[in-house]
């Protein structure tokens, strides 16, 4: 059973100082830098549950951040890292959403553009591009 | 022609300030507690009305696009991983049969892994650790077989070596793709290979052969550059020049060759010369304005803090736009990581 569990690389780890409540914890990020710790950071701060958030990496040649939560009221700080997780996830579907709506947009107009300047003469290319605009509007 | 001015507290949240002395509110401080009078909750609502994208420019390889209403935490989230996190096919294992040019083997394997191979690592999977062997879901396998011999063809007299010799130089033309199991089948139309067909990898003279196999695998450029998808990608912010008062005669002429040309222009106006900011976005900030006693006190220069230009240029393996998509879809992918193991951690 412990052989396992040292086996099993940990992702997520969670240290709380002797006495401290469930609000101050530092929760230790394994494989990951300034990308993800950064943007959800910002993310953790933008809830006024939370008294203090920050992170630091331990040491360039450890691949881990030390990501430290302290809340107000006693709110377990497991609680608002869910939150910042749900929120960073919320933000970045809408990107996404937002882009790939756009993409398609611009490239129906692309086409639509191209089949209508004269500079394209390939016949070929023409009707690739007229059955690729009716197969996206059926 | 003046724009109204900003409100102070406005100014410090929204706008990075080029002063004189250094550069002035570079940090976010729209958090909750803050400001009087300001709500910095995060709300998802006011977040989707304010966030904005617009394309500037799109080609084969090159992306620009403006995106507005998001902090620099996130947006620097999504350059980061564009550039170290979104996963590629590279060659990582060189087996060199034979190499009897005057290029070292280990320079010669080098070389081979840096060179952008066309295939889609959305259809491969990550080599276990310890795999030495690879099968057809996690591994490419090309080969690069050339002998240089004499051309026999050469004029008597003839000193160029593209006369005298025949394959003197080893280009990524070279590459063949060497199918393993149903390979062939699912992939057959998209030619798998080297993106580029002209990089120089070694050169021969005659007798000298290169006789070499090797493994592509999926890999990110946290571990070697070689796997990063792009060439660039990075962001500026929208630069923003206000002129606080209105400036005529020479004083225009010289304020406008101040800045990047396209950004202030003159214009005649009942007979005196008035610069007027046409388009701030061409800037480079170079803040030289700052160095005319005379012109420094007449304009502002400023960035937008949440309005950034990407640039994204891709190496050819994937398109830009499908580059930037899946860097958003990594970062959403962390999280869920870590909301899995939250949940799971509980559960014990």
């Amino acid at each position: 059973m412990a052989a396992a569990d040292t086996e099993k690389k940990r992702v997520l780890e969670m240290v709380q100082a002797a006495g401290a409540d469930e609000g101050c914890v530092t929760f230790v990020l394994h494989e990951e830098d300034h990308t993800l710790g950064n943007s959800l950071r910002y993310m953790v701060m933008k809830n006024p549950d939370v008294e203090f958030c920050g992170y630091s990496i331990t040491h360039p040649s450890e691949s881990k951040i030390n990501f430290r939560i302290q809340t107000r009221g006693g709110l377990p700080a497991t609680e608002t890292l869910r939150k910042g997780l749900n929120d960073l996830t919320d933000a970045s579907k809408h990107v996404l959403h937002t882009f790939e709506e756009l993409r398609n947009r611009d490239q129906v107009t692309g086409m639509w553009s191209t089949l209508q300047s004269e500079t394209l003469t390939d016949k070929n290319h023409r009707l690739r591009a007229a059955a690729w605009i009716l197969s996206i509007q059926n | 022609m003046m724009a109204a001015p900003m409100r102070n507290v406005d100014e410090i949240r929204d706008r990075v300030i080029l002063g004189e002395f250094g550069v002035r509110n570079v940090h976010s401080t729209d958090f909750p507690g803050n400001y009087p009078g300001y709500d910095d909750t995060w709300d998802l609502r006011k977040f989707k009305k304010n966030f904005r994208l617009n394309i500037a420019h799109m080609d084969e390889n090159t992306l620009e696009f403006d995106m507005v209403g998001i902090d620099a935490a996130i947006a620097n989230a999504f350059r980061r991983i564009l550039l170290a996190e979104v996963p590629t096919m590279a060659i990582e294992k060189v087996f060199i049969y034979n190499n009897t040019s005057i290029i070292q083997d280990e320079i010669l394997a080098h070389r081979l892994g840096l060179v952008p191979i066309k295939a889609d690592p959305r259809l491969f999977e990550y080599r276990n650790a310890g795999d030495e062997e690879g099968t057809e879901i996690d591994t490419i396998q090309l080969q690069l077989k050339i002998k240089c011999t004499r051309n026999t063809r050469a004029a008597k007299d003839s000193s160029d070596p593209k006369e005298l010799y025949l394959n003197h130089m080893v280009y990524s033309k070279d590459i063949t793709w060497v199918p393993i199991g149903n390979q062939a089948d699912v992939f057959g139309d998209s030619k798998i290979g080297p993106v580029h067909d002209d990089i120089l990898l070694a050169q021969l003279r005659p007798g000298q052969e290169l006789d070499i196999v090797m493994h592509c695998v999926k890999g990110i450029g946290k571990d070697h550059a070689k796997f990063s998808p792009v060439a660039t990608a990075s962001y500026r912010l929208l630069p923003e020049i206000t002129l606080l008062q209105t400036v005529e005669g020479e004083k225009a002429e010289r304020l406008k060759r101040c800045f990047s040309a396209g950004v202030i222009e003159v214009e005649n106006i009942n007979g005196e010369q008035v610069a007027k900011v046409v388009n701030s976005r061409l800037d480079t900030c170079s803040r030289e304005v700052l160095r005319h006693d005379d012109l420094k006190n007449l304009v502002k220069i400023g960035r937008v803090r949440d309005h950034f230009i990407f640039s994204v240029e891709s190496t050819g393996i994937l398109p830009p736009e499908v580059l930037v998509s899946e860097a958003i879809n990594v970062l959403i992918a962390k999280c869920q990581k870590f909301l899995t193991e939250l949940e799971s951690s509980e559960m014990e």
